[in-house]
């Protein structure tokens, strides 16, 4: 099995890793690093469960190989929270019940995060439209939709 | 899964002198939604993955006198998000805004689309209304070929294995004109077309009439087609609902569709016809022509 060392930054913290050149990026940060919020859902990029942002834009982790991280910056949804406080988006989505089972919560949360950096203040259907790429069995999205809305100012 | 080589070359020279030297199957790896996702199923198995994103030129997205340069490997969202494409080369834009989720969007680009060559790609219709060429390295050298002869059957390309996509060349699209794609899928989002449409219309704007029509099928062929028959019929007419009409009707003889799990064969013929029709009639409204 061939391995490569890798110099990626995981949430804010520079690591070197010796990873199988064939894993994903979802799988390296699931069993080397242990960082569980990530989820696979469908492991072809349609689900979203596994977002996370790679030099601050959202991706599907699944679809992102691990060596292809060294010397970029990732972010998981364990790298939001603050000494101890939450990020506004889990916050919001805390308050206005954006979850049920919870599998799809962390792909929802990184997914809105990236939406509101680059848009504070989308529309119901710009969030509609920039969440596509996020399924949930459980909510039916309304609640998902209203955490959101609820982070904008209008 | 397979164990396979990545290797990142710094410039095109390392990649060339790279895949000259592999003996297995070696794959470029640009945003990797379609690659990862065929490795990750076994439908594909390279010995080697090439990541094509540390290649200067791979990565170029600039506006020059001979038209915008697209590195093979620049992203959808670099596309939408850049101003000179979402004026002047509007159609790309929208079809870059129509594949997959914004997830998708940041790893995913235009090179890729056509690389994996697939039927139903959405990017590649854009580029054919758009006369973009395709420019490829290899040992001996560059060559260009046009986007539409680029693609040889679902999932072929004149690609030799020693040879790479460096980057699409679009040339400015002439005044007084105006593109447009549309696919159709059972969803809002989020899914591969049943069929698609892009038309691409130039007028004279002198007497109104079309100077040049370009029409391109998504999903209804083994590769992305021209309705050829279609654009003559537009040819030196007024783009009016029954020239739209006629080709719309004349394109489907362009088409060739297969029935499978997304839809039937005749109905992707319709759908050819009621999309050639609905892209011609966004060209018009483009042009400021009331139908």
């Amino acid at each position: 099995m061939t391995k490569k060392t890798i110099t990626p930054t995981i949430n804010g913290e520079p690591k070197e890793l010796l990873v199988d050149q064939r894993i994903t990026l979802l799988d390296m940060l699931r069993d080397e690093l242990h960082l569980t919020g990530a989820k696979e859902g469908c492991g072809n990029g349609n689900c979203g469960a596994c977002t996370v942002h790679l030099d601050g834009l959202s991706v599907d982790s699944c679809l992102v190989l691990a060596v292809e991280t060294t010397g970029r910056s990732v972010t998981t949804i364990e790298g939001l929270a603050k000494g101890g406080a939450l990020d506004p988006v889990q916050a919001a989505f805390l308050n206005n019940s954006g979850m049920q089972c919870g599998i799809c919560t962390p792909g929802f949360i990184m997914a809105t995060k990236a939406l509101l950096a680059k848009k504070p203040n989308p529309t119901e259907h710009e969030i509609r439209t920039s969440l596509a790429g996020n399924l949930c069995r459980c909510t039916g999205y309304d609640k998902i939709v209203r955490s959101v809305l609820a982070l904008t100012k209008d | 899964m397979k164990t396979f080589d990545y290797a990142s070359p710094a410039t095109l020279q390392e990649a060339l002198g790279l895949l000259g030297r592999f003996t297995g199957d070696a794959r470029p790896l640009a945003g990797g939604t379609d690659l990862i996702a065929q490795i990750q199923e076994r439908r594909r198995e390279p010995d080697v993955v090439l990541d094509i994103k540390r290649i200067p030129e791979c990565m170029r997205l600039s506006l020059e006198k001979d038209g915008l340069h697209i590195g093979a490997a620049v992203t959808c969202s670099a596309l939408i998000a850049h101003p000179a494409v979402r004026e002047r080369f509007s159609i790309l834009a929208q079809v870059a805004s129509l594949i997959g989720s914004v997830q998708i969007q940041n790893r995913a680009g235009l090179g890729g689309n056509l690389c994996n060559a697939a039927p139903s790609a959405d990017g590649i219709p854009g580029l054919i209304c758009l006369n973009a060429q395709a420019v490829i390295a290899g040992p001996k050298g560059r060559r260009v070929v046009a986007v539409e002869e680029f693609c040889i059957g679902p999932g072929k390309t004149v690609l030799g294995r020693d040879e790479l996509l460096v980057e699409l060349l679009v040339p400015e699209p002439p005044a007084h004109s105006a593109g447009s794609y549309l696919r159709f899928i059972p969803r809002a989002e989020m899914d591969i077309a049943v069929a698609g449409a892009g038309s691409f219309v130039t007028l004279d704007p002198k007497s109104n009439r079309c100077k040049e029509a370009r029409i391109a099928l998504a999903a209804v062929a083994p590769t992305v087609v021209r309705a050829r028959a279609a654009e003559q019929s537009l040819t030196g007419q007024p783009l009016t609902t029954s020239a739209i009409e006629r080709a719309g009707d004349l394109a489907m003889q362009a088409a060739s569709p297969i029935s499978d799990v997304r839809g039937s064969k005749e109905y992707r013929l319709e759908l050819a016809r009621v999309l050639t029709r609905r892209t011609l009639a966004d060209c018009a409204k483009q042009l400021g022509i009331s139908l």
